[in-house]
């Protein structure tokens, strides 16, 4: 079917193997905050590739990323703490019996995070695919809401308000990294795979859809319950990167960065998605001089703290106004396509010289 | 539990739920004519406050003169915000309105963190209602009899605009079917702008009540009150008025009975909202006043 399938699967193997070469060589030579951008880079990567899944591919505005990553660190820093520093931790109140007696290696505390994040999306999903639309997203939040609530006051599961402190610091760039690759690569398949096709049907009409006999509530689940399973993974991740979780950390602010980046990218496409992680991570990293005093040599420029959401937000609401379609639409990457541009643009220089 | 007890309970439901329904009187009324989820009303509502605070500590007017100020001036920040964010996408895809709304709403939130500060302001309360009143065992608030008195004044004003004027019977007609509307002559812009400074003030004045009843006031604080505001509309039945003030009474009773009876369980208040609201969603979701909507 595509002629150039073999020379585009080589140049997928030497793009891996450049990122992989890019991630060494920064192991061994970059700084603390740089390798700290990096995580976060990678982390934004897994949490804005698979809430596009659902928001962007299937077309179901949801809210609710915040949760599920909360869902998914608890779980975690739940199950690689030990019993011991458990014991510490839990001064006003003890934990509940299992918990207080598991511990587990990181991996598999990862795998769990997606587990039972993806058991409480696909609970979630039986009442919040009753509604459609702007009550889809409302129900979201307050799912969001709730879940941040709950942690708060389950004393003996969460520790309330006082959060688990001095978790390890397992979370390094190749856990990241590594995860960051597979999540692209499983949710590219799944989205290019029937269906991922069922699921852009369903975004587009999902009357029509369902008139050629597609379940649109089963593809809509699908999509939450993976979209859930990656983002209580990164909740994992997040949890051994920062070391220290509390329930403040998971507010409708973590979605909110998540949604300009998806909006930005281009809803529904996974390279925009990627783009818009790497940039934005990036870039607000790069914003902080505008909360820092700039010095001009004859003036000085007060620092004003607080001023990159301001931005953020400005900028999410010019996307919409200005180009709706973000980034990509909902285009991809793709090598025939990149050779095809290249060809083009060599054609037309050969013709000017 | 006694009477007095009871009593007491239900002077606080009434307040409490009387200033949701202030403020969902916003949600609705604009959700009725865009069929937008307006994210920044709460935030609008923090704005409000501060209009009033600065009003106060800054220019150094009279409460009586600050807050009616105040309340104006939001109203012209609804206008703003309709004319600079909401016009433009307003022919675009319902979910860009929804995405654009989120980014006023946090625009207006970080904005408030860098200009006001995000340390919380002590808000003045001014004699008239920090009187305490007690009638044999109960104690309340001047507060507590003024907020369901002035919801209920503004809430006739709203009512009045809505079903007795002219610009309030283009609102209704806009909610059936803007093209026709404007087709008629009406000019929609306007009239949704008058909508959006309707629902502010409204906003405004719950919020002005709020900031006194919990004297204090901060950046964030309109996010909580504006998502139950929302639940409220919901509840009553979005796009009716008095089926929003109806939805924040119940609202707030509901509430206030939770932490009466189960005092243990008061972490849980800010979910119940949304208990409520996937409830009415789920079994209701045209709300207790609405009418079926057009899909």
């Amino acid at each position: 079917m595509d002629e150039h399938r073999r020379r585009n699967q080589i140049f997928s193997i030497i793009a891996v193997a450049c990122l992989f070469l890019f991630l060494l060589s920064m192991h061994f030579y970059a700084d603390d905050y740089q390798i700290r951008i990096l995580n976060n880079i990678a982390l934004f990567i897994i949490l804005a590739v698979s809430y596009n899944l659902i928001n962007g591919v299937t077309g179901q505005f949801s809210l609710e990323p915040n949760a599920f990553v909360a869902i998914g660190a608890y779980t975690s820093a739940l199950l690689t703490l030990t019993p011991a520093e458990k014991q510490m931790a839990f001064i006003i109140e003890p934990i509940i019996w299992p918990l207080s007696v598991i511990h587990v290696p990181f991996f598999v505390s990862l795998i769990a995070a997606g587990v039972v994040t993806a058991f409480f999306g696909f609970l979630m999903g039986f009442p919040v695919f009753r509604v459609r639309g702007d009550y889809l997203a409302i129900v979201t939040l307050g799912f969001g809401e709730v879940v941040r609530v709950v942690a708060n006051n389950t004393q003996t599961i969460t520790n309330g308000p006082l959060g688990l402190k001095g978790l390890a610091n397992y979370t390094n760039i190749w856990w990241s990294w590594g995860i960051a690759a597979f999540t692209v690569f499983y949710i590219a398949r799944l989205v290019r795979s029937s269906y991922g096709m069922a699921m852009k049907a369903v975004k587009y009409d999902e009357a029509a859809a369902e008139s050629i006999g597609i379940n649109a509530f089963k593809h809509k689940m699908l999509a939450f319950t993976t979209s859930a399973f990656f983002e209580g993974i990164g909740g994992g991740l997040l949890a051994h990167l920062i070391t220290t979780i509390s329930p403040t950390l998971f507010t409708f602010f973590l979605t909110f960065n998540l949604l300009i980046m998806i909006v930005a990218g281009g809803l529904g496409s996974i390279t925009g998605s990627v783009i818009a992680a790497v940039v934005i991570t990036w870039g607000g990293e790069a914003l902080r001089v505008v909360e820092e005093p700039i010095n001009l040599g004859f003036v000085t420029i007060p620092g004003i703290p607080g001023m990159r959401m301001v931005l953020f937000s400005l900028i999410l609401v010019l996307v919409m106004i200005f180009a709706r379609q973000g980034l990509m639409g909902t285009r991809e990457f793709n090598w025939n396509g990149l050779f095809r541009k290249i060809r083009a643009w060599t054609h037309r220089t050969a013709k000017e010289s | 539990m006694d009477f007095s007890l009871i009593a007491q309970q239900l002077i606080n439901a009434v307040s409490l739920g009387s200033l949701y329904g202030l403020i969902a009187i916003g949600y609705t009324m604009v959700y009725g004519i865009l069929r937008l989820i307006n994210f920044a009303h709460g935030d609008v509502m923090m704005m409000g406050c501060f209009f009033a605070f600065y009003g106060i500590m800054i220019f150094s007017m009279p409460w009586w003169l600050s807050f009616p100020v105040a309340i104006v001036l939001t109203a012209f920040l609804g206008i703003l915000i309709d004319r600079g964010a909401y016009r433009p996408v307003r022919n675009a895809p319902r979910i860009s309105a929804l995405i654009t709304a989120i980014g006023v709403s946090f625009f207006l939130e970080n904005l408030g963190l860098v200009v006001f500060g995000g340390r919380p302001k002590g808000f003045p309360r001014p004699e008239l209602f920090a009187g305490i009143y007690t009638f044999g065992d109960i104690r309340f608030l001047g507060l507590s009899i003024w907020v369901p008195l002035i919801a209920l004044v503004l809430l006739a004003g709203i009512l009045f605009l809505v079903y007795r004027t002219r610009v309030g019977r283009a609102m209704r007609c806009i909610s059936y079917d803007m093209e026709t509307t404007r087709l008629m002559g009406v000019d929609v812009n306007r009239i949704i702008a008058i909508t959006f400074a309707a629902g502010s003030a409204a906003a405004a004045a719950g919020g002005i009540l709020w900031a006194m009843k919990y004297p204090q006031i901060n950046p964030l604080m309109g996010i909580i009150p504006g998502l139950k505001a929302f639940v409220a509309a919901v509840l009553g039945g979005i796009g009716n008025v008095v089926g929003a003030m109806l939805g924040g009474l119940l609202l707030g009773m509901a509430e206030i009975l939770l932490v009466a009876i189960r005092p243990d369980l008061s972490g849980y208040r800010d979910a119940i909202a949304f208990g409520i609201l996937i409830l009415i969603l789920l079994f209701r979701p045209t709300g207790l006043m609405g009418e079926k909507l057009p899909e």
